[in-house]
């Protein structure tokens, strides 16, 4: 049995994982703070893959990024990089779909954060940077392995976007949600089975430890 | 010596309602601050913090210009320096009793001396969360002393501690604070449990 698809898939999400924590962090840091209106506009454009179906992102993404014309023919020209049918497409179709799975739960645990506590690490002279580092982002620990979770367990079950952007390229872009697809249009239930079954595991045995990792989480009473 | 002359719109209950502190606060006092429920108390010291900035006016410390809307200057909390014990005492979960002290200062001696003083030593590695709603408050009040302020704000600071234990804390603290010069601005709706200790009183009024 083919096992490239899984191990495929499972470096989408976890280069997806790493590049959206890393961007989503400072981002759902900034947008924790204030309710001006601009960020409440790219809030909304943030929350749209939550709603919007996966073939339309992945057709506006096809369309942006087709080497022929606009914006995917400059990169191409210039930069010789091509997103459209290829791994790097995939990561970036990745990052945007699954982007509010990262900065939702993040941002969300800071604003519940009371502001007292800033104020109290700032009359202790410790600035913005240290009170993030020391006080807020310990403080978030269980949202943020949360949101961690669910952006990979989420990018495990691309479908559509990746799909529309990546095409069905064995060992490039042929992802475990492809290759099940691709198992039944040929009536090949057990191949299509067997990457069901262990995607089925994966995500499983995710969730369960983030729920067992929020149950226990505060369970000493000394450190 | 601290000249303060503000003002601040502030929301009530219907509307608003403009809390205006005109005041001079001597070095060394011990100043208690009453009035009624909502005027504005915590929103004072707050400003004098730098966490609420004023809509008109200034504050001078020691010479120092803190605050001047007409000019738009106004120094970072991390400048002023102030000790605040908050009144829902603001400590940080992740962080045991001697993290706190540790975040605040590297001074060993005198995180001993402020642990014996708010009688914390045996709970030094507990999390606010396992200790009682008194020994959170003693925290609140050693934290904000640890980096020997010069200024020390404190907003209700004693409400959660039985009479015996508020003694010795006021006790001790008047000791603290002849011995560090600090000027303290107390905030308490019980103006007698300070008589001891307060050399002046400020009444905001709506």
């Amino acid at each position: 049995m083919d096992l490239n698809p899984i191990w495929l898939t499972l470096r989408l999400a976890l280069i997806t994982t790493i590049l959206l924590f890393i961007i989503g962090l400072p981002l759902a840091w900034w947008l924790s703070k204030g309710r001006a209106f601009y960020k409440i506009l790219l809030e909304a454009i943030i929350t749209i893959p939550l709603v919007l179906p996966p073939s339309v992102l992945g057709f506006y993404l096809l369309v942006a990024f087709s080497p022929r014309q606009g914006l995917g023919k400059w990169l191409l020209e210039y930069f010789n990089l091509q997103f459209v049918f290829s791994f790097k497409g995939l990561v970036l179709a990745s990052i945007i779909y699954s982007i509010p799975f990262m900065v939702g739960p993040i941002k969300s645990a800071l604003q519940q954060l009371p502001s007292s506590l800033s104020d109290a690490s700032f009359s202790l002279g410790k600035s913005k940077w240290q009170t993030f580092i020391h006080v807020l982002l310990p403080n978030i620990k269980a949202p943020l392995f949360t949101a961690m979770v669910l952006t990979f367990a989420h990018t495990l079950g691309e479908f559509g976007v990746v799909l529309m952007i990546g095409g069905n390229i064995p060992n490039v872009t042929r992802v475990a949600s492809i290759a099940i697809y691709d198992s039944v249009e040929q009536m090949d239930y057990g191949t299509a089975n067997y990457y069901s079954l262990i995607l089925f595991s994966i995500t499983f045995l995710l969730v369960v430890t983030v729920f067992v990792y929020n149950k226990y989480q505060l369970k000493s009473p000394i450190l | 010596m601290i000249q303060v002359d503000i003002e601040k719109k502030i929301k009530a209950y219907k509307g608003t309602r403009n809390l205006k502190v005109p005041h001079f606060f001597s070095s060394g006092s011990v100043t208690l601050i009453t009035g009624e429920s909502g005027v504005g108390k915590t929103t004072f010291l707050k400003i004098l913090a730098g966490f609420i900035e004023p809509d008109r006016g200034r504050i001078n410390v020691n010479g120092v210009e803190w605050v001047n809307t007409q000019t738009k200057k106004n120094i970072s909390p991390q400048k002023r320096l102030v000790g605040f014990v908050f009144q829902d005492y603001a400590l940080f979960p992740n962080m045991t009793v001697l993290q706190h002290l540790q975040y605040a200062t590297k001074d060993e001696l005198w995180i001993e001396k402020l642990l014996t003083i708010s009688k914390l030593e045996t709970f030094i590695n507990h999390l606010p969360v396992y200790l009682s709603g008194g020994q959170q408050q003693r925290l609140a009040i050693i934290r904000a002393l640890a980096t020997k302020p010069e200024i020390l704000l404190m907003d209700e600071p004693f409400s959660a501690l039985d009479i015996e234990i508020k003694q010795h804390i006021i006790n001790e603290l008047a000791t603290i604070f002849g011995l560090l010069s600090t000027t303290v601005l107390i905030v308490s709706h019980n103006p007698y449990e300070l008589e001891n200790i307060a050399t002046n009183r400020l009444i905001i009024e709506i």
